[in-house]
C-alpha cells in the first residue's frame, strides 16, 4: 500500500475512533451504551494532558533542556484566548453567524482562539526562551519555574480576566476537538523528532559541546524547540479554558508544572508513547484512588480514600525507585506499524535512546536488561 | 517488559472500573426510595483545607442529627464527601463525579467562591441543586437557578463594616489590608471601600498579602506610616491572628476590622492580647447564650476533639439543615421540585441566624458586629446591621449578655419587632419568625424581612 | 527614616530565615547536584516537631530560655533524622540515575510529607506557643524591633558561623568539600561518601528545622503546607547567591527578604502594588542570572570536552 493511503487510513481511523467515543459520551450513547460526563471529563483531560506532556517532552526529553514552567505557558494560552472569546468574539459573532450559521461561527471562533492562543504563547516562549536558554541545567529549570510563577502572579493582578475570582469562559471545546489536537501534537512532535531538526535536538541533548563543535547553532535550535513546545502548551491551555468553562490562576500553579514533568518522567523521557501513557496514568490515578474503600484494621476504621494523596505520592516514589528510567524508558510502545509506514533510514534506533543522561555521566553498569529487550 | 504489562494492566483495570453504563436515553428518574445521597465537596488537602475540613464537619454533624431523628420522611441521608484539593478544575471534576456517577440529589460545597464558580455549572447542567455554605461572591448564585447560598454576600458584609467604621467608630481614614489570592477578601475590600468613601471617609492605604506570606510587617510598617483611623483586614483567621500580633509589635493602635472569615478558635491562639479592640462582622457569635447555638457549639466540641466551630462549620451545618428541611417539604428528591422547595426557604432558624432566601437565591440575614475581648476570649455584641431594603428591621432589646461590657449602640432601634421569645431548635421546618441572630439572649429578631436588595 | 529602618529590619528578619533554609538547598546541591524539593517541607516538619516538643514537655505554658533551647535543639534533631532517612530510602537508591529521576523522587517525597502532614495534623493553622516572653524595643523614632526578631538574627548568625566552622575547620567538613568537588575521586581517597552525604542532609535539615522554629516565634501560624512557598523562595535565594556556594546562600536569602519587604513597603509609590511580592524574588533571580549565569557568588565552571 502506498504511504499516503496508509496515512489517510490512519487519519480516518482516528476520526472514527474519536467520533465513536464522542457518541458514547452523548446522552443517547453509542448503540445504547455510553459513558457519563465524568468519564467524558477524564478522557478530555487525558487528551489535554497528552498535548502538554508530549510537547514538554520535545524540550525536556528530546532536546535535554530542563524546563519546568509548562503551566505558565498553558496559562498564557488559556487567558489570551479567553480574553478573545469573552470580550471580543461576542461583538462580531452575530455578524459571522449571519454569514455561515451559528454552529459554524462557533467553530470558526474557536479555531481563531486556538490560533491566537498558540501564537501568543509561542511569542511568550520566544521572549522567555532567548534569554533563559543560555543557561544550563538546573539554572534553566529554576528560571522557567520563575517565569511561570511571574506569569501567574501578573494574571492574578489583571482584574479584567477575573483576578482572584476567576473568569467564566464559553464552552466551545468538546472531546473530539481535544482528541484531534492531541493527535496533531503527537504527529507533529513525532515528525520533528524524526526529521533533521530532531537529530540536531537529540545531538544537543547527548552532548551540547560536541553539537556545537559540529557547527550546530545550539541556541537557535534550543529556542526553536522551546517555542514549539510552548505553542502546544498554549493550545492545551485554550482547550482547557473552553472545556472547563472557567479559568482561575489556582489551576496554573507550579504544582501543575510538576504534574506534567511527572507525566513524562513516569512514562519515560524521550518517548512519545511514554508521555501519552504518563498523561493517562497521572490523570486517572488520583481519580481512581477516590474509589478506595474504608477498611477496618486493628479495630479502627481506615478510610483509604482520605489517604489517596499520600498513596499517590508514595506510588510516585516507588515507581521512581523500581523503574528509574520511566515505564517505557526511551523506547516507543506499539508504534512499529506506524514507523514502518514511513521509510526510515538505518540507525534510527539511536534517536531517543539515552533517557536524557549525557553520555559522559552514563553509568554502563546501570542499564536495565529489560531495556535491551524493549528496544528490539 | 513484565513491568510494562503490569502498568498497562493496572491502567486497564482502572479504566475497566469505569465500565460502560447503559444509557436510558432520557434524564434519570428520581429515585424516591433508599438513602438520600448528598454530595459534599471541598478542599480537604490543599492550601485552604482547614475550610474544607470545617465544612465537612458541619455537614456531617447536621446529617447525623437528622439521621438520628429518623431521617427525612423515613429515609436516611448518605453523605458522599470528595476532596478537590482547592483547585477549581478539580472542584468541577468532583462535582461532575458526584452528579453523574453517584447521582446525588444535592450538592453542598465550596468555601472559596472560585471553586464554587467552577463547580456550579456542573450542578446546573445536571439539574442538581447546590447550596454553597460560604461562597460570598455575588456571581456564584448567578450561575443558574439551581445554585443557592446560606451566607452573606461580599457587598453586604463589606458595607456593614464600612458603616460601622464611619458611623459608630467615627473613622475618617482607613487602610485596607487584603489577601490578594482570596476572592472573598477582594470582594469585601471593594465594597468596604465604596461604602466608606460614600460615607465621607478616605482610603489612605491599600496593601495586600497572601496566605503563604511568612510575615506581614512590611505591609504593616507602611500602614503605620500612613496612620489611619481604622484598618480593614478582610482575611481569614490564620493570617489575621498574626497580623494583629505583628501590628501590636509595631505599635499600631488603630482598631482592626474584619468579617466572618476571622471566626475561629485559632484566632485567639494566634493573636491573643493583640486582638483587643478589634471588631468583626459575623452571622452569629459562639458566645451567644441562646440554647440552640450553645447546643450546637457544645455538640460540635464534643464530637470534634474539643475544637470550637468556626463560622464555616456553622454555615455548613445550616446548609445541610436547610437542605434537609427542603427535602422534607418537597417530599421527593427530584431536582426541580427540590430546587423550588429550597427557593421557598423563609425564616429558617439556623445557628447562623434567621435565614430567608431571596429571589437571587442568596441568604438574607442581618449581621452582628462583635468586639473582640481577649480576656476570656469573648465576642462582645456591639450592634446588628440589617440588610439594605429589609422590610422590617430587627431590634435589640435590653438584657445585655452577662459577660458583655456595654453594647454601644443598637443600630436600628426603630424596627419595632415583636417576635415572641425563645429560639426554635434548628431543624424545625418552617419555623415561625423567631430566632436568635445576635448575642442577646432575649433578643427577638423579627426577620420577616424578605429583603429584595 | 524610621520607616525605612523598620522595613530594613523586617526584610532582614525574613531574609535570615530564607538564608537558613537556603543553606540546606545549597549544601545538598553542592554535593549531589540534586534540587531537594522536599527541603521546604523539612522546614515544616521542624516547626511541627518544635510544636509537639514544646507542648509535650510543657514549655508552651511557661516561657523560658531553656525551654526554647531544648525545643530548638530537639526539633533540629528530629529533622536531621528525618532528613537522613529520606536520603537513605528515597535518594540513595536513585542517585546513580538521571537527574530527572532524582528530581521526581524529590517532588514525590515533598508531596508525601505535605499530604502526610495534612492527614496527621489537619490543614488548619495551629498556633505555635510563645517560648520566650516577647518584648518590643524601640530603636529610635518609630522603629521597633521585637525580641523574636533579635532571636532570629542571633540564632541564625550563630548557626551560620557554626556551619562555616564545620565546613572549613573540621575533618568532616573537609570531606564534605572533597565530595562536592568530585564524588568518585573522594571515594577513591577513602572517604565514606555515603556517610558524608547523610551528614550533609542531617546538617541541612537541622538548619531548616531551626528556621521553622524561629519563624514560628515570629509568625506563630504553622500548617502542613507552610514549606512550599517559603522553601521555593529559599531555593531561589540559593540559586541567586550561586547554588553550591555557602556565603552565596546567605547573601541570596538576605537580598530576597529585603527586596520583598521593600517592594511591599515602597512598591506602591513606583507603581508596583504589594500584590507582586511573590513575583519579586523570581524577577530578581532572572535578572541576575541573565548577567551572572552562575549566580552572584558562584563561579562558572568551564566545561571540559
Amino acid at each position: 500500500m502506498p504511504t499516503f493511503v496508509k496515512r489517510l487510513l490512519f487519519a480516518v481511523l482516528v476520526i472514527v475512533a474519536l467520533l465513536g467515543l464522542n457518541a458514547m459520551l452523548s446522552t443517547e450513547g453509542l448503540f445504547g451504551f455510553g459513558l457519563d460526563d465524568y468519564y467524558g471529563r477524564l478522557l478530555t483531560f487525558i487528551g489535554i494532558n497528552v498535548i502538554l506532556a508530549v510537547s514538554l517532552n520535545l524540550i525536556n526529553g528530546f532536546t535535554g533542556q530542563f524546563s519546568i514552567g509548562h503551566a505558565g505557558f498553558m496559562a498564557i494560552g488559556a487567558y489570551a484566548s479567553a480574553y478573545l472569546t469573552v470580550y471580543h468574539a461576542p461583538n462580531w459573532e452575530p455578524a459571522l453567524a449571519g454569514m455561515v450559521g451559528a454552529d459554524a461561527a462557533h467553530v470558526l471562533i474557536f479555531l481563531l482562539a486556538i490560533f491566537v492562543g498558540g501564537l501568543v504563547t509561542a511569542l511568550a516562549g520566544l521572549v522567555v526562551g532567548i534569554p533563559s536558554l543560555r543557561l544550563r541545567g538546573d539554572y534553566l529549570a529554576i528560571v522557567t519555574l520563575g517565569f511561570a510563577e511571574i506569569i501567574r502572579i501578573v494574571i492574578l493582578n489583571i482584574d479584567k480576566v477575573g483576578g482572584a475570582t476567576g473568569l467564566t469562559v464559553p464552552g466551545y471545546t468538546n472531546f473530539v476537538w481535544v482528541g484531534i489536537f492531541a493527535v496533531i501534537t503527537i504527529v507533529v512532535v513525532h515528525n520533528i523528532v524524526r526529521s533533521d531538526t530532531g537529530r540536531v535536538l537529540v545531538s544537543i541533548r547527548e552532548d551540547e559541546l560536541a553539537a556545537e563543535a559540529m557547527g550546530v547553532n545550539t541556541t537557535r535550535y534550543k529556542v526553536l524547540s522551546f517555542v514549539i513546545s510552548s505553542a502546544f502548551a498554549g493550545i492545551a491551555g485554550v482547550l482547557f479554558a473552553h472545556y472547563n468553562k472557567f479559568l482561575s490562576t489556582a489551576d496554573f500553579t507550579f504544582l501543575r508544572s510538576f504534574e506534567i514533568i511527572i507525566m513524562i518522567v513516569l512514562g519515560g523521557m524521550g518517548s512519545i508513547t511514554g508521555a501519552i501513557l504518563g498523561a493517562a496514568v497521572i490523570t486517572i490515578l488520583p481519580e481512581a484512588l477516590r474509589q478506595l474503600p474504608t477498611i477496618a484494621l486493628f479495630g479502627q476504621e481506615f478510610n483509604f480514600a482520605d489517604l489517596r494523596l499520600v498513596i499517590y505520592a508514595a506510588l510516585l516514589i516507588v515507581i521512581m525507585l523500581t523503574r528509574p528510567q520511566g515505564v517505557l524508558g526511551t523506547s516507543e510502545f506499539g508504534m512499529s506499524w506506524l514507523r514502518r509506514a514511513q521509510k526510515r533510514p538505518a540507525g534510527d534506533e539511536a534517536v531517543g535512546a539515552s533517557a536524557g543522561v549525557p553520555i559522559a555521566e552514563r553509568d554502563e553498569s546501570n542499564t536495565d536488561p529489560d531495556k535491551e529487550v524493549e528496544n528490539k | 517488559m513484565k513491568r510494562i504489562l503490569l502498568t498497562l494492566g493496572l491502567t486497564a483495570a482502572l479504566l475497566a472500573n469505569s465500565a460502560c453504563v447503559r444509557k436510558d436515553g432520557g434524564p434519570t428518574v428520581a429515585n424516591d426510595t433508599g438513602a438520600i445521597k448528598v454530595g459534599v465537596y471541598g478542599d480537604l488537602s490543599g492550601q485552604t483545607s482547614s475550610f474544607g475540613q470545617s465544612t465537612k464537619n458541619g455537614v456531617q454533624m447536621a446529617a447525623d442529627e437528622i439521621n438520628k431523628a429518623g431521617g427525612i420522611n423515613g429515609r436516611q441521608i448518605q453523605l458522599l464527601i470528595e476532596d478537590d484539593q482547592g483547585q477549581p478544575a478539580q472542584a468541577a471534576t468532583v462535582a461532575t463525579k458526584l452528579v453523574n456517577q453517584d447521582k446525588v440529589v444535592a450538592l453542598i460545597g465550596e468555601v472559596a467562591s472560585t471553586n464554587s464558580l467552577a463547580a456550579a455549572p456542573k450542578a446546573q447542567e445536571g439539574r442538581v441543586p447546590m447550596i454553597t455554605p460560604s461562597s460570598t461572591n455575588p456571581k456564584v448564585t448567578q450561575v443558574g437557578d439551581y445554585i443557592f447560598r446560606v451566607c452573606f454576600i461580599d457587598s453586604f458584609q463589606g458595607a456593614v463594616m464600612a458603616k460601622f467604621a464611619a458611623n459608630t467608630l467615627k473613622a475618617k481614614t482607613a487602610a485596607v489590608l487584603g489577601d490578594v489570592n482570596s476572592d472573598y477578601s477582594k470582594g469585601m475590600s471593594q465594597y468596604f471601600e465604596a461604602q466608606f468613601i460614600k460615607l465621607g471617609g478616605q482610603i489612605i492605604m491599600r496593601q495586600s498579602y497572601t496566605q503563604t506570606d511568612p510575615d506581614f510587617k512590611g505591609q504593616l510598617t507602611s500602614i503605620r506610616a500612613a496612620n489611619p483611623d481604622v484598618i480593614f483586614v478582610p482575611g481569614y483567621y490564620g493570617q489575621v491572628g498574626v497580623i494583629a500580633k505583628q501590628a501590636k509589635e509595631l505599635g499600631i493602635n488603630a482598631p482592626l476590622l474584619g468579617g466572618d472569615g476571622w471566626d475561629a478558635p485559632q484566632l485567639w491562639e494566634l493573636g491573643g492580647e493583640a486582638l483587643r479592640g478589634a471588631y468583626m462582622a459575623n452571622h452569629y457569635s459562639i458566645d451567644d447564650p441562646s440554647p440552640a447555638i450553645q447546643k450546637f457549639v457544645a455538640d460540635y466540641k464534643a464530637r470534634f476533639n474539643n475544637t470550637a466551630p468556626d463560622a464555616i462549620a456553622a454555615l455548613a451545618y445550616d446548609a445541610m439543615k436547610i437542605l434537609a428541611d427542603s427535602l422534607k417539604r418537597a417530599g421527593t428528591s427530584d431536582g426541580a421540585k427540590l430546587r423550588d422547595a429550597i427557593a421557598q426557604t423563609t425564616n429558617f432558624p439556623g445557628v447562623t441566624g434567621m435565614i430567608s432566601l431571596n429571589a437571587d437565591r442568596d441568604a438574607v440575614k442581618p449581621a452582628v458586629v462583635l468586639k473582640l475581648e481577649p480576656t476570656g476570649r469573648k465576642f462582645i455584641y456591639t450592634e446588628t446591621i440589617q440588610p439594605e431594603g429589609a422590610a422590617a428591621t430587627a431590634t435589640t432589646t435590653g438584657g445585655a449578655p452577662a459577660d458583655s461590657a456595654s453594647p454601644q449602640t443598637a443600630a436600628s432601634p426603630e424596627g419595632g419587632a415583636t417576635g415572641s421569645s425563645g429560639t426554635t431548635g434548628a431543624g424545625n421546618a418552617n419555623a415561625n419568625a423567631n430566632g436568635n441572630t445576635n448575642t442577646n439572649a432575649n433578643t427577638n429578631t423579627n426577620a420577616g424581612a424578605r429583603a429584595t436588595p | 527614616m524610621d520607616t525605612f529602618v523598620q522595613q530594613l529590619i523586617n526584610g532582614l528578619t525574613i531574609g535570615s530565615i530564607y538564608a537558613l533554609i537556603a543553606l540546606g538547598y545549597t549544601m545538598v546541591y553542592g554535593i549531589l547536584r540534586l534540587i531537594n524539593f522536599a527541603h521546604g517541607d523539612i522546614y515544616m516538619v521542624g516547626a511541627f516537631a518544635g510544636y509537639f516538643i514544646a507542648h509535650g514537655l510543657g514549655f508552651a505554658l511557661e516561657p523560658s530560655l531553656i525551654g526554647f533551647g531544648i525545643t530548638l535543639l530537639g526539633s533540629m534533631l528530629v529533622a536531621a533524622l528525618i532528613g537522613m532517612a529520606i536520603e537513605r530510602f528515597a535518594y540513595r537508591p536513585v542517585r546513580k540515575y538521571a537527574r530527572m529521576t532524582t528530581l521526581i523522587t524529590a517532588i514525590g517525597v515533598s508531596l508525601l510529607l505535605e499530604n502526610l502532614g495534612v492527614v496527621l495534623f489537619g490543614g488548619a493553622p495551629r498556633s505555635f506557643p510563645q517560648l520566650l516572653q516577647n518584648q518590643n524595643y524601640t530603636l529610635f523614632g518609630n522603629a521597633a524591633i521585637s525580641k523574636s526578631q533579635i532571636l532570629i538574627f542571633s540564632v541564625s548568625i550563630a548557626l551560620m558561623l557554626l556551619l562555616q566552622w564545620i565546613i572549613y575547620r573540621t575533618k568532616v567538613g573537609t570531606a564534605m568539600r572533597a565530595v562536592s568537588f568530585n564524588l568518585n575521586s573522594a571515594k577513591l581517597m577513602g572517604i565514606n561518601t555515603n556517610l558524608i552525604i547523610a551528614f550533609t542532609f542531617a546538617l541541612g535539615s537541622a538548619l531548616a528545622a531551626a528556621g521553622g522554629v524561629l519563624t514560628a516565634q515570629y509568625n506563630p501560624q504553622i500548617y502542613p503546607l507552610m514549606g512550599i512557598i517559603t522553601g521555593l523562595k529559599a531555593f531561589v535565594a540559593a540559586v541567586l547567591g550561586g547554588i553550591g556556594n555557602i556565603p552565596g546562600a546567605v547573601l541570596g536569602g538576605l537580598l530576597i527578604g529585603a527586596a520583598e519587604t521593600f517592594v511591599v513597603g515602597y512598591g506602591q509609590s513606583v507603581g508596583i502594588p504589594s500584590t507582586y511580592r511573590d513575583a519579586v524574588a523570581f524577577s530578581i533571580l532572572i535578572l541576575v542570572l541573565l548577567f551572572r549565569p552562575a549566580g552572584l557568588l558562584g563561579s562558572t565552571v568551564q566545561e571540559k570536552v
